[in-house]
């Protein structure tokens, strides 16, 4: 049980190409780290999974579970069980957060059977405790004039409510300050087991000593260049990345 | 000539001679106006020629079984303290809390407070002059004008719940004249909320006008909820007058009818005296919206604050125009006028005409008006939460109008709008 990336081409639709052959497997049960530098198409790799329209695959494969997800639309996909933590969370005026996810809570239900309400909010609750979320944050309207913190907590929070199989976290850390980072770390652990991979996209480090990776890889120009433990993300923190780059133009030239 | 609408509408001897030489005039004002066109200023981009008001009768009492079911589904508030059901212009059922009468409000049928408030009445009934455009249908409306409500709020009473009124259509050809009277004296609150019905399917018409008088500090919160049948012809003039300190809350939301053609005058007499004008509009099939407002800003400190939202589907149209004026002793007023127009068909219209008249100095003002679609990365987002798309754009749709209904302080009546709303939107 995983989900595999394979050979995945892309580009922006009638544009220029973002992905160049990029493979990755994130099993169930295991947390995959991606670093890379600012503009190595760590966004676009997400969202690209997630099945957003600027995109277009040319060539390769999405399979969870086996199945191609690259026929199916966004809504499809998540329903499969993908979920994704956006590293700019939308602001959507008007629809309250409690009804956000509850319509997405809804969806997941066959045709005709209705949500209950008193359990739903009552779940809600309980991971807002968890993630330290106020409980006015319900009413209010989707992401709209949360701090950059909030938001990344509303959507650790979504991911509670919504358990997928597996989950991107785009640089979820980011706008966090040092206590919330623990706080949404905790958040996240609590979500990690046997059920669940997740792929964590960070420039940090300091994250992944609260959220400990399986494995941690390195993309760079659309491509994963390097694959390793924990220590690489170490070494990437005191070194950068100029030191991979040269050894790829190394062996490109080799 | 205009028999057929006119003939059956002499005013029983039982009625104050002043209401009665009134709807005289009215009828002579009514055949003497010309009908607008759309080179009319105040009629511009509007499909007038869509509709002769000679194509209606009066419209006659429903039988007591089919008034018997309009009461049963007049279902609107959780909570209120008092309410009336009107169909065809007939008083069908009331309520009133006995802390009505014990505060002195005033809450009757039109018909019976201008015999038992001649004076009252005859103060406030339709004092102010039509000046967007519609003295021919306000004449119309004079003339015809049988029932509505009539609301007196005395001095420093503040109610604690809302009233309601449901005016309901029903028959064919036939034309109604809801009148609504509210008046607030100093330093009381008031909030009433108008339902506009149809009993079936069938093309009639509706002339309303509300007069709404909000005295010196006092908050008069006014909401028409718009549902006619898909073929009703719908006109409608409010004139709203707020004096000092006062404050003036209408909220319009719009669903229903073929032609519907909303005015809305506020105007601010007293100083530092308030409107907000909040309207929010669902237009789809081949209904067409036509609003017009003025923030009229006669006294300094004034403050207007308009927000309109259309959301337009299928080959909907939806025009809004909407005048800002600052008296050139109105000093040190803010004016705020907001139109915004989601689109979600390539085939659908909006049309926003903003206007400025400002002669004081030191004046706050701003206006603009948006028109657009939903937003890409808006359904996306939703989509990636397994929302399918057309629940998304349910959702935003409904979103977008739910800013306007945030803005009502009430929660009852919010909230029952918002399921109301949400109602309307199902079938999208
Ligand atoms: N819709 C688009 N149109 C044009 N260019 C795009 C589009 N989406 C992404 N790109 C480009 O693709 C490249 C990869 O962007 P992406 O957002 O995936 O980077 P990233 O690795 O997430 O960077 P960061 O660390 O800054 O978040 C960038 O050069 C970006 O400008
Ligand atoms: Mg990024």
């Amino acid at each position: 049980m995983s989900l595999v990336i394979h050979n995945l081409h892309a580009r922006v639709v009638g544009g220029q190409e973002i992905l160049r052959g990029l493979n990755l497997e994130i099993e169930k049960g295991r947390i995959h780290a991606i670093m890379g530098p600012n503009g190595s198409g760590k966004s676009t790799l997400s969202k690209i999974i997630a099945g957003h329209p600027d995109y277009e695959v040319t060539s390769g494969e999405v399979l969870l579970d086996g199945t191609s997800i690259l026929p199916l639309s966004p809504d499809a996909r998540a329903r499969a069980g993908l979920f994704l933590a956006f590293q700019y969370p939308v602001e959507i005026p008007g629809v309250s957060n409690a009804n956000f996810i509850r319509a997405a809570r809804q969806a997941r239900l066959a045709e005709g059977e209705e949500l209950d309400a008193v359990d739903y909010y009552g779940e809600l609750y309980k991971e807002m405790d968890t993630l330290e979320i106020p409980r006015t944050f319900t009413a209010r309207s989707v992401n709209e004039g949360f701090s950059g913190g909030e938001k990344k907590r509303n959507e650790v929070l979504q991911m509670a409510m919504l358990k997928p199989s597996y989950a991107i976290l785009d640089e979820t850390d980011s706008g966090l300050d040092i206590d919330a980072l623990k706080i949404v770390a905790a958040g996240v652990n609590a979500q990690r087991g046997a059920n669940v991979g997740m792929l964590v996209i960070t420039h940090y480090q300091r994250l992944l000593d609260y959220i400990t990776p399986d494995v941690v890889h390195v993309l760079v120009g659309g491509r994963i260049v390097r694959t390793a433990g924990p220590e690489l993300a170490h070494e990437l923190e005191s070194k950068g990345y100029d030191w991979i780059r040269e050894d790829l133009a190394e062996s490109a030239s080799a | 000539m205009t028999d057929s609408l006119l003939q059956d509408a002499p005013a029983s001897a039982t009625l104050p001679e002043w209401f009665r030489s009134t709807k005289t005039a009215a009828a002579s004002a009514f055949e003497t106006l010309p009908m607008p066109t759309r080179r009319d200023e105040f009629w511009r981009f509007c499909n007038i020629k869509a509709f002769d008001p000679q194509d209606f009768t009066p419209a006659r009492p429903v039988a007591r079984e089919i008034s018997a079911e309009l009461v049963a589904a007049s279902n609107g508030l959780k909570t209120s303290l008092g309410s009336f059901v009107f169909a065809n212009d007939q008083l069908v059922a009331r309520r009133a809390a006995p802390e009505l009468a014990k505060a002195g409000v005033v809450w009757l049928p039109l018909s019976e407070a201008l015999v038992s408030h001649s004076d009252l009445v005859a103060r406030y009934f339709m004092q102010t002059d039509s000046v967007l455009g519609s003295a021919k249908f306000q004449a119309l409306h004079g003339a015809s004008v049988k029932e509505g409500s009539f609301l007196y709020v005395p001095k420093g009473v503040r109610l604690s719940a809302p009233l309601e009124a449901f005016h309901w259509l029903a028959g064919s050809g036939q034309a109604v004249f809801p009148h609504t009277i509210i008046v607030a004296e100093e330093d009381s609150s008031v909030t009433l909320v108008d339902w506009f019905k149809s009993a079936g399917e069938a093309r009639n018409m509706a002339c309303g006008v509300n007069d709404l008088h909000v005295g010196s500090g006092a908050e008069v919160r006014y909401v028409s909820v718009q549902e006619w049948c898909r073929q009703t012809v719908s006109l409608h003039t409010n004139a709203t007058t707020v004096a000092k300190r006062g404050s003036s809350i209408h909220l319009g939301l719009h669903l229903g009818g073929a032609f519907s053609r909303s005015e809305s005058l506020s105007r601010l007499t007293g100083a530092a005296a308030r409107c907000d004008m909040l309207a929010a509009t669902v237009a789809d099939s081949a209904q067409e919206f036509d609003q017009r407002t003025l923030q009229d800003h006669r006294s300094p400190e004034t403050y207007s604050d308009l927000l309109y939202k259309n959301t337009l589907y299928d080959q909907a149209k939806t025009t809004v125009s909407g005048l800002i004026r600052v008296e050139p002793h109105a000093h040190k007023s803010d004016a705020f006028q907001k139109v915004r127009n989601l689109i979600l068909s390539p085939d659908a219209e909006a049309n926003s005409l903003p206007g400025l008249e400002i002669l004081a100095d030191d004046v706050r003002c701003s206006h603009g008006a948006t028109t657009g679609e939903i937003d890409a990365e808006e359904l996306f987002y939703m989509q990636s939460r397994g929302i399918p798309a057309r629940d998304a754009y349910r959702l935003i749709t409904y979103g977008f109008l739910n800013e306007v209904l945030e803005r009502f302080p009430c929660d009852t009546v919010r909230e029952t709008l918002q399921e109301t709303l949400r109602a309307r939107l199902r079938s999208h």
